[in-house]
């Protein structure tokens, strides 16, 4: 019994330790935000800014372009790689890992190097650049894409699903539209609201690229404004957190336990 | 080993190869429309490969299938009209059991009406009509397992194959569904690959059982054959409990050999070995009596033990050598059974004598075995 309590106050503490230490900084940046007067000054002027919401509002389409683009890529691949090359897989993994050992900096001036003269001359035109900072985007968000979308696969038995939907005459479109997706949907949103986390905080490609997306504008503000950059970056943890909410109210709906045995 | 031809399901020469390892070899069988056929082996032995050429989900290196005479070997899985249902009952998790079974129809793009009316038909043909609504996880395994078989149903496929379908359900769900399975396949008169390890499975289910080990067909026959006359010492062993008992030939071409020193004959000459060789014989248990009135053949020896097995009590004699006899008497309440040392005397007829090949005994799951 004593020793049950020792462990129940172990655990106490060290989430407290991890509370106060995700929660102080961002406590203190509240604080900070709100000190400019009059009250909520800070909040007032930033949403005033038509920078502001034109960069957010960029960093969004930008965000979501990319999960449509990450999602195309990642999920036949890693569906293909499950099903038919699972020997693959370590090799896959280890590709998808490689933003994490290869700095943006060194990606965006590859990107650069390669596609800003022909026959790719990407970085003449806006929607060019663009779509080089959504390809960009694309290779930052795969190291979560593919793990969230991999263990969303790895939850249910896909070569079963796949083969009874194949003997049903279900063509390969028909099953990733049908039946995978629809099984995956909970780890499909959490992979798409981390690529949108990143894109929404990420600061070094889009400067690179000249893009007026929020990581940019954020600190381009804090170079220029005291309470506004703490405002800014409190609103954003708001939009991160709102997404979060809706993942776990989409993911309350899901339909995917799958029984294995038992008997009535 | 093969069947003869123009059937409905045709198997001819297949053969398959996972790189050197060679999983199933030239394996011939043909089936008659609406015939039942069981695969029947031990883990490995190429029949779930063997199911999975017919459904299109691998392909044979040599060989040809054929359904209704239409060559069916390089058509993907989808382009065939075959059902299945899997070990794992792969029903779809998002959508309710009305949806999974009317899945196949929506793909083939019937309309909705007719949809909805095979739909029902078939959740009464599996008695679970209330369920339509319900998702997989709502249902247990054994209704789960019904869906599956209701939605590989659904578009009338022209074979039927279920790959251990029962395997994961428990032992009274297991044969109240093999009996539903069976009334089902009688009902459309549907022609159906079943893939099983459990021979009481095939032997309950099949007009016909194809024993399989090591990607070779072993024997195909009625279960009656594949259980009274194995035609390979492994099919002896593999299918049943039986006595293995090395044996000397005395007269091979009387089919007379030794037995711990005690004559006994065979129905059939012996043409595995020669006089003086040694032999393995296989006796089944139920074959052979307590006292003289089983047959012309006798083995003497003390009891060793005596195991109730509920309605049968399965006596073991021992022989010299440490060989052992089993015999399976019904349990009669008002016998008392064979006291444990006391010497007694066996028989059974020559007929119950099989001489299964040369050598020793192969090492498989028997009652009893020995020199």
């Amino acid at each position: 019994m004593r020793r049950r309590r020792r462990s129940s106050i172990a655990w106490w503490l060290v989430f407290l330790v991890a509370f106060l230490y995700f929660f102080v900084p961002l406590y203190a940046t509240l604080d900070f935000s709100l000190k400019a007067k009059p009250a909520f000054a800070a909040y007032t002027h930033t949403f005033a800014d038509a920078k502001f919401v034109g960069s957010l509002l960029y960093s969004l389409v930008v965000g979501l372009l990319t999960i449509v683009a990450s999602l195309g890529l990642v999920v036949p691949t890693a569906y293909w790689v499950q099903l038919r090359v699972p020997r693959a897989r370590s090799i896959v993994e280890f590709v998808t890992l490689l933003p994490f050992v290869i700095p943006p900096v060194v990606l965006v001036f590859g990107l650069i190097r390669v596609y800003s003269r022909p026959p790719v001359p990407f970085t003449h035109t806006d929607l060019g650049s663009t779509a080089l900072l959504v390809f960009g985007y694309v290779v930052l968000s795969l190291p979560y894409m593919y793990r969230s979308v991999d263990a969303g696969l790895r939850a249910i038995d896909i070569r079963s699903l796949t083969e009874a939907a194949q003997s049903m005459g279900a063509s390969w479109p028909l099953i990733l539209w049908r039946i995978i997706l629809p099984n995956i949907r909970v780890a499909l949103i959490s992979g798409a609201f981390l690529t949108l986390a990143i894109v929404l905080g990420e600061f070094t490609i889009a400067s690179f690229l000249a893009r007026p997306a929020f990581g940019p504008y954020l600190n381009l503000l804090s170079n220029q404004k005291a309470y506004e950059p703490a405002a800014a970056s409190i609103i954003s943890f708001a939009l991160t957190w709102l997404a979060m909410i809706v993942i776990a109210l989409v993911g309350r709906g899901s339909r995917t336990r799958v029984q294995v045995g038992g008997a009535h | 080993m093969s069947s003869s031809n123009n059937g409905f399901l045709e198997l001819s020469h297949v053969q398959k190869r996972f790189a050197a390892f060679v999983a199933v070899h030239d394996f011939d069988l043909s089936a008659e429309r609406g015939e039942f056929v069981s695969f029947l082996g031990p883990s490995g032995c190429g029949k779930t490969t063997t199911l999975r050429m017919i459904a299109g989900f691998e392909y044979p290196d040599e060989g040809t299938i054929s359904v209704d005479e239409k060559d069916i070997t390089h058509l993907p899985p989808n382009r065939r009209n075959v059902g299945m249902v899997f070990q794992s009952y792969a029903l779809f998790p998002n959508m309710t059991v009305a949806r999974n079974v009317g899945f196949g129809m929506r793909v083939k793009k019937r309309p909705s009406a007719a949809i909805k009316k095979r739909v029902g038909e078939l959740l009464d043909l599996i008695n679970m009509p209330e369920k339509a609504d319900r998702y997989p996880y709502q249902l247990s395994g054994g209704q789960q397992q019904r869906v599956a078989l209701a939605r590989a149903l659904a578009v009338e496929p022209e074979v039927l194959l279920l790959d251990e379908p029962l395997s994961a359900l428990d032992a009274k769900i297991r044969v109240a569904l093999r009996k539903e399975i069976r009334a089902i396949q009688r009902q459309l008169g549907i022609t159906t690959v079943y893939v099983t390890h459990d021979q009481e499975e095939a032997l309950s289910l099949s007009d016909r059982v194809v024993v399989m080990s090591e990607g070779r067909i072993e024997q195909i026959g009625t279960p009656a054959e594949i259980y009274n006359t194995p035609a390979t010492p492994f099919v002896a062993s593999f299918v049943g409990t039986l006595n293995l008992i090395a044996a000397k030939v005395i007269d091979a071409g009387a089919g007379r050999v030794s037995v711990d020193g005690q004559e006994i004959r065979s129905s059939k000459p012996i043409s595995e070995a020669r006089d003086g060789a040694t032999v393995t014989i296989a006796i089944r248990p139920e074959s052979v009596e307590l006292g003289e009135a089983g047959g012309t053949n006798r083995l003497n020896g003390p009891v060793e033990d005596v195991s109730f097995l509920g309605s049968i009590v399965r006596t073991r004699i021992g022989l010299s050598d440490g060989a052992t006899l089993s015999l399976d008497t019904f349990n009669d309440p008002n016998l008392s059974p064979a006291a444990i040392g006391e010497v007694v005397t066996t028989s059974f007829p020559p007929e119950a004598c099989l001489v299964i090949g040369a050598g020793p005994a192969p090492e498989v799951d028997v009652v009893a075995a020995g020199v």
